[in-house]
């Protein structure tokens, strides 16, 4: 009889400890703000994060292009002659890869493609970011406005919206990619290739924004309406309190979720201007360039148009995927 | 200071529907035409009708969350119905709202503690003690874990996010508390507790209530006065007793009938009256009596003449006002 008392109070000890442990954890869960459960969630998607580190591979690749253009001592100007044989085409097979040359050369002026390459990635990145950086702001802030104001101002911006959605997209940029270069030379913020990079973006922006000023302004239109904002009304917050502590927090997880996800279209449209010939152009090298130059050698070096090929399409599925897991992190919708 | 918190005069809020270049603006949509009503200090009115009465919008215009077409509302013997700006700001303190969706009154991206400390924040008050400790106690005297002060809304059941917004609600200790059908998103067994809670809070800080809903046993349970609204008019005020045992509007006397009674052998013998048709457009109501069209007592005076709200026993505890041409008893 002695020995089972004890025996029990020892069992409801180590019982005692497993519950409050138990306990502690579930408290140390239910203590997360959004933010972390956010990234718990996208913890857990591995597709998501190995993309989210391929993404973040190339951007640190095209940032630092010089310092990895240096490992294999080569830049994007200076010309390798012994690479091209006298037709202008690379000599050997895979486009001349090699130790020194990891993706070989450019056909006609033998210059090193793995440089080429990263250098021109970090034209495309920048124009992708600042894009989709400024159209984020600008739908935003504009939605935002026309949402709260309502009324005429909303139905300004509304009716622009339509107006520039209606718009034949394509063929304005390229209609007016040489006179607005022009009068941005003309200001004399940037010449050339600087004046092009501005034009583009603004071309860019101009044009996509109203798409996402209609998901925030809906967005807002509904939060507007939320409880939780009249109850702000109620203890008597002023409108720039409204906007800035009770709608804008709501509204980050849409705008980050849609920064992520046109980050790789904005890549593909400067890809595409830079091939078409309206945007970037050489000496300076971009991704769109580089395809640009590499259908002319499709067939004697196919090597040549696989590698940019290969490298755009690897971005922007990662960027991709990664914006996918992003938007089903943060989702509020998928609340436990 | 006179013994009512608040007085409505006549009070309407007409709600017109915006004209745009295709269509002339319409008939205005009277959600709350000419209604009177008073809420004694520290006492409970019962605010009931089928939706779309007008209730939420009397509760919102009563708070100032809109600008009252007509009439006036006097709130500790000042007319607030005309406020602006920094007076405004000022009643607020006084006047506070629990919502009807614990949902979706909390902010899910702010903590708890912030969503209640932004009533001090907004009115730049720094109580004795610290902010958070004002908090805390605030989440204490609602019946919440004081340490959940850094939790976010989503950790919470229905009725622990309805407390939260009561503790928001007195965290300005307010004078009136209008309860925009506060438990009616809640289950049954919740209800209770939330409907005892407010109860408690009634008396430790005298605080008075418009409390707005549907329910009518938790009408009956919590209410010293109850007004009964029908198509933005009142139909009937009187005590509760009075009202639940002999209703003198047959609007009320329909309504008490649906009530059903927790006991099968009278359940199955008394009558009900289930009225027939839909509540009418508030945009373009009935001529006359505004129930005229539903009343199975309506004759032609009820459809020509809106009857007034006539009070009897004035000044008295048992004060009571009906608005029909043919009362019951």
């Amino acid at each position: 009889m002695t020995s089972t008392p004890n025996g029990n109070v020892a069992a409801e000890v180590t019982d005692q400890s497993a519950s409050s442990e138990l306990q502690s954890a579930l408290d140390n869960y239910n203590q997360l703000s959004p933010r972390q459960i956010a990234w718990r969630r996208l913890k857990k998607n591995k597709v998501a994060l190995a993309s989210g580190i391929v993404a973040l591979f190339f951007l640190i690749l095209a940032y630092g292009a010089p310092l990895f253009a240096g490992i294999f001592h080569v830049d994007p100007n200076s010309r390798f002659p012994d690479a091209i044989d006298g037709t202008g085409l690379v000599k050997g097979s895979f486009n001349g890869m090699g130790l020194h040359h990891p993706f070989g050369f450019e056909p006609g002026t033998g210059r090193d493609l793995f440089a080429l390459l990263v250098y021109g990635s970090r034209i495309s990145f920048t124009i992708a970011i600042i894009t989709s950086v400024a159209f984020a702001a600008v739908g935003s802030i504009f939605a935002v406005i026309a949402a709260l104001y309502g009324g005429k101002i909303d139905n300004f911006f509304g009716r622009l919206a339509d107006f520039l959605l209606a718009f034949p997209f394509t063929f304005f940029v390229i209609a007016l990619s040489v006179p607005l270069t022009k009068s941005i030379e003309s200001t004399g913020i940037a010449q050339n290739n600087g004046a092009r990079m501005i034009m583009l973006v603004l071309l860019l922006v101009i044009f996509s924004w109203s798409g996402f000023f209609r998901v925030v302004r809906s967005q807002v239109l509904t939060l507007r309406e939320k409880e939780f904002v009249m109850a702000a009304h109620a203890l008597g917050a002023g409108n720039r309190r409204i906007i800035f502590k009770e709608i804008l927090p709501n509204l980050y997880p849409l705008i980050i979720i849609y920064l992520s996800i046109s980050l790789p279209g904005y890549l593909t449209a400067e890809a595409t201007f830079s091939f078409l010939g309206i945007g970037i152009q050489a000496p300076a090298s971009t991704w769109g360039l580089t395809l640009d130059d590499a259908v002319n050698y499709w067939q004697r070096d196919p090597v040549y148009l696989l590698i940019p090929t290969l490298m755009l399409i690897i971005v922007v599925l990662a960027l991709n995927l990664f914006g996918d897991g992003l938007r089903d992190a943060l989702d509020t919708k998928s609340d436990r | 200071m006179s013994d009512k918190v608040l007085e409505v005069k006549d009070l309407k809020m007409h709600f017109a529907p915006r004209s745009t270049i295709f269509s002339k603006s319409n008939a205005p949509v009277k959600a709350v035409d000419g209604v009177s009503f008073h809420i004694n200090r520290g006492e409970t009115v019962g605010l009931v009708g089928e939706s779309g009465c007008g209730k939420t919008t009397v509760g919102r215009t009563v708070m100032r969350l809109y600008n009252p077409t007509s009439g006036e509302i006097i709130f500790d013997d000042q007319d607030i119905s005309q406020l602006k700006g920094n007076e405004l700001k000022g009643i607020r303190s006084k006047i506070q709202l629990i919502f009807q969706d614990p949902y979706s009154s909390l902010n899910p991206r702010h903590t708890v503690g912030k969503i209640i400390e932004a009533s001090f924040e907004i009115h730049k008050i720094n109580p004795a003690g610290g902010r958070t400790a004002a908090v805390k106690e605030l989440l204490a005297k609602v019946g919440l874990n004081p340490e959940h002060i850094n939790r976010f809304p989503h950790e919470f059941s229905g009725g622990q996010r309805q407390r939260i917004g009561i503790a928001r609600a007195l965290a300005l200790q307010p004078k009136l508390i209008v309860c925009d059908e506060p438990v009616s998103a809640l289950d049954v067994s919740i209800q209770a507790q939330v409907v005892n809670l407010l109860d408690d809070l009634q008396s430790e800080f005298n605080l008075a209530y418009l409390f707005i809903a549907h329910d009518l046993s938790v009408v009956q349970h919590i209410s010293d006065r109850v007004v009964v609204m029908y198509l933005g008019k009142i139909m009937e005020i009187a005590t509760t007793k009075d009202l639940f045992a002999k209703p003198m509007h047959p609007y009320t006397k329909a309504l008490l009938s649906a009530v059903p009674i927790p006991d099968p052998e009278i359940e199955r013998k008394r009558e009900r009256i289930v009225l027939q048709g839909d509540l009418p457009s508030p945009a373009n109501p009935p001529s006359g009596c505004v129930f005229s069209t539903r009343c199975w007592k309506a004759t032609e005076k009820c459809r020509t003449e809106v009857p007034e709200l006539i009070t009897l026993g004035v000044g008295n505890p048992n004060e009571r006002s009906y608005a029909c041409h043919f009362p019951e008893n």
